[in-house]
Formats: structure tokens, C-alpha cells, sequence
């Protein structure tokens, strides 16, 4: 075996290293005082590491016989949920030092940085076997994550129920894996040999098709949580940490949107009209509609998010309809949006949650008479969510549109519209939590407080990337370069 | 880029605005006064310099469409420019904003609670409505046609009065409906807008210029545009917000909402709708037209049944924005010109109302006429200028709303079927019912005898106040003395409209 190969991966050697050092690190010192540089050295180092996956160049190389390319696009992508990564490491510092986790934050750290490259190898992943083992890489150690809080009653019931959605989706996925393979009848799992097989019509068992895109449809739904795969969703996220959560609602979501899109793109892309167009377009809609009328009633704010999360993943699917180099600039675009906007409130919420223990949108009344700041990142964050210019969140949110309209089909144009709707009714609920905090009279329900360093960092990057990244064409061009490359 | 071009300091003045309100302390009312009237003063010069240099580039021979034109890359891969240019009619709808901007400053002088937050979200919103004004690209258009919307929400929530919550839910999510439309409309005409790939674009004059739209998806991108600016133009039956929404919003919102934003509307349709698309505007006028005589007839009759002076003076603005739309719709240019002057007209109008219903609302601290009565003899001052502004607004000559309601009729007229004659009529009439809910708010409410005691005591209009009133009053009146170069600039920047309306036929 060539071992220079492994010099093209060099995004997952750079986590797998940093996951190493903090490994034995961990093993190595004395539980207690001298275990508290841990957190800032795992921070300053895991933004070293994203600042120089964002800056070295792609290889462009197909390494391990194709199993795995390294293209701009995966790169880019791989930066993109970097910097989620970051900001969820910055946002979790308060939470991480808490009395009940302090004793096992290495474990934190070592679990999050195997998922993240589990889900590198989804990305860059181009024969259906790699895929899988990035996929589960990426979802078990999620489990031990959300059962974090450990002697909490609902970490554990969100666990499990995690753990067994995973198990049964995966089965689900590799069902549909075994339908595909025979349904081409090449032997063979490469995705260059999926598409060909499909598209000169010579299927062996073309009317497994449906079936087979039905079943990998479904097991990847489930990671994205997309309608009618999202009952977990919920659940998991209101009992996991608020750290795990914020992990789970952009990072998780994120890389699974990016393996769906190269998967139906590369693999699935000749079949798109006649096998699965209609059931994404079926699924989106169902996405965007379910997931936002579930969020209007929500009083728990993790429930909240989990819902507005639901259905911006359905605006994040719409990318994948237009299956060209536009749509995923749009996507990766709208994702690293996603991430920013997302992540801000969610700094708020744990925030608030680590100082305060509450997290009911009933308690926001008169938020900004005692904590202006926090009010104003919430606000903020709740605008681009919703897609409110000058804020980042309209500009993602019209340039996913523009994409998918590009190929002037009327049918496209219709699900442009009904998620056009949709944002109206997004739009309501995310007032709902401006509402609270600006509107609402009475007395604040809580106090004044000051959130740690760490913690006010992150939301200021947040609030910094809501701003800027909408108005400053930058990481739209960043994206649009890289997009050019995409296998 | 910020020296090249004049236009561009619309959007960088209240941003500084915003800037120097951000740096001010958070009840340090004077400071707050002090960043206001200067920018807003500074605006109010700038757009009166705009309009003097634009006539003078006028009559020294530059016939080009639009003036003082500039654009900067803004997303390459989409072709999407920062692109601004104005004619006629946009300098005349700044110089609007301008007035009105400054009346509202001092319309709000003491604003509370939170007097910095409140001057924050408005000039967020005269940002947006500036930024709409000169853009002609359709991407930058539409975002700042969104930003003037959203802080409408927390203006009316936070500061309003009565069921403040809910109508502003009610305006925001109905006003983001109709962008909702708009948006797929824009994105539409982006994707047909040039025979070839390459050259897709965002910009107006450049679409105006590529040839006509594909006519089979100019029906349904019309539709979607029309809608999109009717909603916020008030058209039956979008325009419920409008009562709601204006009955709630504090003093200054009032004003610059129906003075300015619903403006937006009707400077869309024709900017986007009727000039992009001139098959279907030729195809589809009638159905807009039978939704707008709607508007017309049932906004002045609701009004007339009122008692709170906030819903009359929404449904008087139903009743005239509907007015501005059934001009435009008419799709030639003396009633064109007379829809402009409309705007104009109702503009500074509805401002002057919504302004005199603060300063008297916040002396009796009620709205309904049943419990006010006499007051011109406890502030002659306020019931001389409600006076005037119901005589505008019911069209009385030397007064800005004959010039524009006349030459909207004498345009309309031009149609000699059967079916614009009958709509025609049905508006003019109008006229009297808007006489009836005049006369009869003056009557009681000025003129009529005192309905409390304790209103005697009430004193007469300050200083700020009478400032705000004199701005609008004067161009009120300065528009129905010499409304003539007014109609002129306007009618001249038609002709680009007209022409491509005539080719389409």
C-alpha cells in the first residue's frame, strides 16, 4: 500500500492529530487544577486548525483507488463547519467548566472532534462504503454526547432515543445501499460507477429504483431530520446539553445537507426527473410546512430551535433541487449562515440557561431592560433566522431561491413559492421571541448578569458574521469559487 | 466609491444617523435631538440641492433617463451591482422623505420610553426608504424595500398605543406577504432577462433596454410584482393593515409610514411592474383597476363611519393610495403624472393629519371625535392647520390634492370605452365622500361646541410643533399654487414608461 496517500487527507489528519494531543493530554495530567488549560488550549488549537483548513489548498487529488477526493468544494465545506465547530467550542466553555462536567471535559472534546471527522469522510467520501463509516463515525459518539448530563433524567431519555434512531436510520440507509447496488448490477459501490450505470438505462432492476432512492432518501432524512423522520428531532434536542444541541442543529445537519447533496448530485444526478424529484419536492415541502407550524406553538426555547431548525432544513434541501455548481454556493452559503445565525441565539439561550436555569420563552419578557446586549444578539440573530436584510439570513435565503429558480421550470417556481410563504410563517414565530424580549410589559424575569469571556467571544463573532457576511460579498465568493470543483 | 457619486450619502447620512444615535447615552435626550436634527436637516438640504442641480441638468440640454448614475459590483457570480440613478420623479419622492423625515423629528420631540432606540429603528427605516428611492437595480430595490418594513414591527410594538401587538404582528406579516410574492417576481424577470446567460441582470434601464420579457411569463410575474407593491400600496383586499397598523403607530411612524412607505408601492408598480412588463400591464390593467376602484369608493365610505380620528385618516389613505394605483393603472401620462402628484399630495397631507392627531391626542389623551368638540377654541393654532389639511385633502382648489385629483380625472378620461368610463365615474365620486368625512370631523370636532370641561385648560402648540406643521403646510400649499414644473418633471420622466407600454401593444 502507497502510505502517501494519506498526504491528501490532510483536513483529517489535521482533526485526527488535534483529537491525539488532546487525548493524551487528558490521559496524562491529574484530574483537578492542572486539567484547566485544557479547554483554552483545545479552543486556541482547534482555531489554529480551522484557520489552516481554510487557507491551505485543496490537493485535488482522488486518493485509496477514488474512495476519497479532496476538492475545493469539499475543503470549503470542511472549513464552513470549522468554524461551527469553533463557535460551539467557545459557546460550551461555561457549561464545560460546570462542577458536574469539569471532571470529564477531555471526553467532551475527544468525542466531538471523532464526530467531526467522521463527518469529513462523509464529505469527501465518493464509494458508498467510506460514506457509511463516516456516517456512523459521525452519529455514535453523538449519543454519548447528548447523554452528557449525566445524571439528568431527560440527557438520558434523549439519548436513547438518539441512539435508536440512528441504529434503525443507518439500517434504513444501508437497505436502500443494497437496492442501489443491485438495481445498477455493476458490483460496484463507486459513485462514477452508480451514475453510469444508471444513466445509459441498462439498470438491472430499474424498478428497484424508486425503492432504493426511497430507502437512502430516509436514512439520510433522519440525520437531517427532514418530514416525515424528524419525531426525534424535538425531543433529543430539548433534553441534550444546550452545548450538544447547538452541535447537533448546524454541524450534524450541516455536513449530512452537503453528503446528501454529492450523493444525489454524483451518484443519483441522471435519475433526478424520473426517480427523485417529485419525493424531494414532496419532502421539502412537507419539511418547511411541518416544521414551522409545530415551532408557532413552542414555549421551551430548545424545542423552539428544534423546530426552526427543522424547517430550515428544508430550505437547505432546496439546494439540492437545482443540482448545479449554483445551488451548492447557495447552500454552502446558506449553511454558513445557518451556522452564525443559529449558533448566536443559541448563545444566548445557553447563556442564559448556565446563569439562570431558565429557558422558557416566558421568561425573555423585558429581557432587554437588564441584559441589553444579550437582547439585542437574540434580536439580531431572530432577523437573519427569518431573513431580514441588511442582516446575513436575507441574503442566504434569496440566493437559495435565485438558485433554484435558475432553470425557469414552473414546478421549481411553485416550491419557491409555497417556501416564500413559509418564511411568513417563520416569520411570526421568530417575532414572537423579539416580542418577548422588547415587548412584553412588566418586570425582566431575569437578572442582570455577565456572561464569561469565552462565551461573549462567541456571540460577538455571531453577531459580527449577522452583519457583515451579508453586506461584504466575501464568503459568497469564497463559496462560488470553490463550488466550480465539486468532485 | 463614497466620492464619486451623490446619491450614494441618501443611505450614508442615516447610517451615520444611526451611528451618532448609537454613541449617544441611552436617555441623553438632548444629544439624541441634537444628531436628529442635524442629519435630518442635512437630508432635507441635500434633497433640495438634488432637486435645483436635476432641473438645471434638465434645461442645460442632458436628456439621458436618469442622472447622476453609478454602480459597483456587489455578488460578481450573479451580476447583482449596487446600482443608483435618479429622474423626476425619484428626486421629487426624496425630497418627500427628506420633508417628511424632518417634520416626523419633531413631531416625536418627546418620545418615551427609550427615545434613542425609538430615533435608532427610525432611521433604519428612512435608510431603507432613501435606499429604495435612488436604487435601480432590482436586488437592491428589494432589500431596501425590505428594510424598510421590518422595523415597523418594533416601532409600532413598543411605542404604539391600543392593540398595539397585534397590529403590528398584523402590518409586518402582511407587508412581508406581499414581498413574499415580490420577491419570486424579481426573481422571475432576473431569469428572462436577457436572450443569453451571460448577460443577465439586475438593472432596470438594462432589462428596459434587452427586449421584452418572454410575454408568456410576463402575465404571471406581473401578477406576482403588482401584488407585491399593491400590498403595501394599500389595494382591496390587501390593505387591511393599513387601519390597524396606522391607528397603533406612534406619531412619527404614522406620518412617515403613510406618508412615505406606502409610497414605495406605487413607485414600484410602475417601476417595475408596468415599465419591465408593459405586455401584461396592457393585459392585466382592467382586473387592477376594478381592485383599486374598489379601494377608492370603500376606503372613502369606511371612512365616513369612523369615530377614531387615526381610522378615518387610514381609510382616507385606503381611499387615496388607491387613487395613486388607479392612475398608474390608467397607463398613459396625464394620469400618470397626476398619480405622482398624488403621492406628493397625499404624502405631505396624511403627514400633516397623523402629525396634528399626536399633538392633539396628546393633549386629550382620546381619539374619538364623540368626546372632543370645539377645539379651535381651545388651540385655534391646531384646528386652523387640521383645517387646512382636510381642505387638501378633499381636493380643494390652490390646495395640493385638486392639481393631482384633476389631472388624475382628465388623464383617466382620455380611455373613451365604456368600461374605464364607469370606473372613472365611480372614483370622482369619491370626491364628495371625502368632503362628507371632512366636513363632518371639522364640523364637530373644530367647530362644534366643547364636549369636556377639562379640555379648556388644554394650551396650544409648542414650538417643535408648529415647526413640523409649518414645513408641511407650506408644501402643501407651494404644490397647489405652482404645480407646474412639478407636472412637467414628472410628465418628461414618463416617456421612457409610455414608450415601452406603446411598443408592447
Amino acid at each position: 500500500m502507497d502510505y502517501s496517500q494519506f498526504g491528501a487527507m490532510i483536513p483529517e489528519l489535521i482533526i485526527l492529530g488535534l483529537f491525539l494531543v488532546v487525548f493524551v493530554l487528558d490521559v496524562f495530567t491529574k484530574d483537578g487544577s492542572s486539567k484547566k488549560w485544557l479547554t483554552p488550549l483545545t479552543t486556541v488549537l482547534f482555531g489554529l486548525a480551522t484557520v489552516a483548513i481554510w487557507l491551505i489548498p485543496s490537493s485535488g487529488e482522488a486518493v485509496f483507488g477514488g474512495m476519497y477526493v479532496d476538492t475545493t468544494a469539499c475543503k470549503a465545506i470542511k472549513a464552513i463547519l470549522n468554524v461551527g465547530v469553533f463557535l460551539v467550542l467557545l459557546q460550551s466553555a461555561g457549561w464545560v467548566e460546570s462542577d458536574e462536567v469539569a471532571i470529564r471535559k477531555g471526553e467532551f472534546y475527544e468525542l466531538m472532534l471523532v464526530t467531526l471527522f467522521g463527518m469529513y469522510l462523509m464529505i469527501s467520501a465518493r464509494h458508498f462504503l467510506l460514506f457509511v463509516i463516516g456516517l456512523e463515525t459521525a452519529s455514535l459518539p453523538l449519543a454519548a454526547m447528548t447523554a452528557f448530563n449525566k445524571h439528568h433524567y431527560e440527557s438520558h431519555e434523549a439519548a436513547i432515543k438518539y441512539i435508536l434512531t440512528a441504529v434503525f436510520s443507518s439500517a434504513i440507509l444501508l437497505v436502500g445501499l443494497s437496492f442501489v447496488y443491485a438495481c445498477s448490477g455493476t458490483g460496484s459501490l463507486y459513485f462514477d460507477d452508480i451514475r453510469a450505470a444508471l444513466s445509459d438505462g441498462a439498470m438491472a432492476e430499474p424498478g428497484l429504483l424508486v425503492y432504493a432512492l426511497a430507502f437512502v432518501i430516509a436514512g439520510i432524512g433522519f440525520k437531517l431530520s427532514l418530514v416525515p423522520f424528524h419525531l426525534w428531532t424535538a425531543d433529543v434536542y430539548q433534553g441534550a446539553p444546550t452545548a450538544v444541541t447547538s452541535y447537533l442543529s448546524v454541524i450534524s445537519k450541516g455536513s449530512a445537507a452537503f453528503a446528501f447533496f454529492i450523493i444525489f448530485v454524483q451518484a443519483f444526478g441522471t435519475v433526478y426527473s424520473e426517480a427523485w424529484e417529485w419525493m424531494m419536492y414532496a419532502v421539502i415541502i412537507a419539511t418547511i410546512t411541518i416544521g414551522n407550524l409545530f415551532a408557532l406553538r413552542q414555549k421551551n426555547m430548545k424545542r423552539f430551535m428544534a423546530f426552526s431548525s427543522i424547517s430550515q432544513a428544508g430550505y437547505i434541501m432546496l439546494g439540492v433541487m437545482t443540482e448545479s455548481a449554483l445551488g451548492l454556493t447557495s447552500m454552502m452559503y446558506y449553511i454558513f449562515v445557518y451556522i452564525v445565525s443559529n449558533l448566536g441565539a443559541f448563545a444566548v439561550i445557553s447563556a442564559i440557561e448556565n446563569k439562570t436555569g431558565k429557558i422558557s420563552m416566558d421568561d425573555y419578557d423585558g429581557l432587554h431592560k437588564t441584559n441589553p446586549w444579550l437582547s439585542f444578539a437574540m434580536t439580531l440573530a431572530m432577523f437573519s433566522l427569518a431573513g431580514i436584510p441588511p442582516f446575513a439570513g436575507f441574503f442566504s435565503k434569496f440566493l437559495i431561491f435565485n438558485s433554484v429558480t435558475a432553470s425557469n421550470s414552473m414546478a421549481l417556481y411553485m416550491l419557491v413559492l409555497v417556501a416564500l410563504i413559509n418564511t411568513i410563517i417563520s416569520l411570526y414565530y421568530y417575532l414572537l421571541v423579539v416580542k418577548a424580549i422588547w415587548i412584553k410589559p412588566g418586570e425582566a424575569k431575569i437578572e442582570s448578569f455577565r456572561s464569561s469571556f469565552t462565551e461573549r467571544l462567541g456571540l460577538w463573532i455571531c453577531v459580527g458574521g449577522i452583519i457583515l457576511f451579508g453586506i461584504v460579498p466575501v464568503i459568497y465568493q469564497y463559496c462560488f469559487d470553490a463550488a466550480q470543483q465539486i468532485f | 466609491m463614497l466620492f464619486e457619486n451623490f446619491l450614494i450619502w441618501f443611505v450614508v447620512v442615516p447610517i451615520i444617523m444611526m451611528a451618532g444615535l448609537a454613541c449617544c447615552g441611552n436617555n441623553n435626550m438632548k444629544a439624541v435631538r441634537g444628531v436628529m436634527v442635524t442629519c435630518s436637516s442635512a437630508l432635507l438640504l441635500m434633497s433640495i440641492w438634488l432637486v435645483v442641480e436635476f432641473l438645471r441638468l434638465r434645461s442645460a440640454g442632458d436628456t439621458s433617463e436618469m442622472l447622476f448614475m453609478g454602480s459597483w459590483m456587489w455578488y460578481e457570480p450573479l451580476n447583482i451591482h449596487l446600482a443608483v440613478g435618479v429622474d423626476g420623479i425619484s428626486v421629487l419622492m426624496l425630497l418627500l422623505t427628506s420633508i417628511i423625515v424632518f417634520a416626523g423629528t419633531f413631531a416625536s420631540w418627546k418620545i418615551n420610553p427609550l427615545p434613542k432606540n425609538f430615533f435608532l429603528w427610525y432611521s433604519l427605516l428612512s435608510t431603507g426608504v432613501y435606499g429604495f428611492f435612488i436604487s435601480i437595480d432590482m436586488f437592491t430595490m428589494f432589500m431596501f424595500y425590505e428594510v424598510a418594513l421590518i422595523p415597523m414591527y418594533l416601532l409600532i410594538g413598543v411605542w404604539g398605543t391600543g392593540r398595539k401587538e397585534y397590529s403590528a404582528m398584523k402590518l409586518t406579516l402582511m407587508l412581508m406577504g406581499g414581498s413574499a410574492f415580490l420577491m419570486l417576481g424579481l426573481l422571475g424577470i432576473y431569469w428572462h432577462s436577457a436572450a443569453s446567460p451571460e448577460n443577465l441582470t439586475w438593472n432596470i434601464l438594462e432589462i428596459s433596454h434587452n427586449g421584452a420579457i418572454d410575454p408568456s411569463w410576463q402575465t404571471l410575474l406581473f401578477f406576482f410584482t403588482f401584488v407585491g407593491f399593491g400590498v403595501l400600496g394599500a389595494m382591496f383586499p390587501f390593505h387591511t393593515w393599513s387601519p390597524d397598523g396606522h391607528a397603533c403607530a406612534p406619531t412619527a411612524v404614522s406620518m412617515l409610514h403613510a406618508g412615505v412607505l406606502m409610497k414605495l408601492g406605487g413607485y414600484g408598480c410602475f417601476r417595475i411592474a408596468i415599465f419591465l412588463l408593459p405586455a401584461a400591464a396592457n393585459q392585466l390593467a382592467w382586473i387592477f383597476i376594478i381592485l383599486t376602484g374598489i379601494s377608492i369608493v370603500y376606503g372613502a365610505f369606511s371612512a365616513c363611519v369612523q369615530t377614531d380620528l387615526k381610522y378615518i385618516n387610514a381609510y382616507s389613505s385606503v381611499s387615496h393610495c388607491g387613487m395613486v394605483l388607479f392612475a398608474l393603472l390608467m397607463l398613459n401620462t396625464t394620469a400618470m403624472t397626476g398619480g405622482i402628484l398624488q403621492m406628493l399630495s397625499h404624502g405631505l397631507m396624511t403627514a400633516l393629519f397623523f402629525a396634528l392627531i399626536g399633538m392633539i391626542y396628546g393633549r386629550t389623551h382620546t381619539r374619538d371625535i364623540r368626546q372632543m368638540g370645539g377645539l379651535m377654541k381651545i388651540m385655534p393654532y391646531l384646528g386652523v392647520c387640521y383645517m387646512i389639511a382636510g381642505f387638501a385633502s378633499l381636493g380643494l382648489p390652490g390646495m395640493s390634492g385638486f392639481v393631482a385629483e384633476m389631472t388624475i380625472f382628465f388623464g383617466s378620461f382620455e380611455h373613451a370605452d365604456m368600461f374605464h368610463r364607469v370606473f372613472v365615474i365611480a372614483a370622482t365620486c369619491s370626491i364628495v365622500i371625502t368632503a362628507v368625512y371632512i366636513l363632518r370631523v371639522v364640523g364637530k370636532l373644530i367647530l362644534g361646541p366643547v364636549q369636556d370641561e377639562h379640555h379648556l385648560q388644554l394650551t396650544d402648540a409648542t414650538w417643535w410643533e408648529r415647526l413640523s406643521t409649518v414645513t408641511l403646510i407650506v408644501c402643501l400649499v407651494g404644490i397647489g399654487f405652482f404645480p407646474n414644473w412639478l407636472s412637467e418633471t414628472i410628465s418628461s420622466s414618463f416617456a421612457p414608461i409610455v414608450n415601452a407600454l406603446a411598443q408592447a401593444i
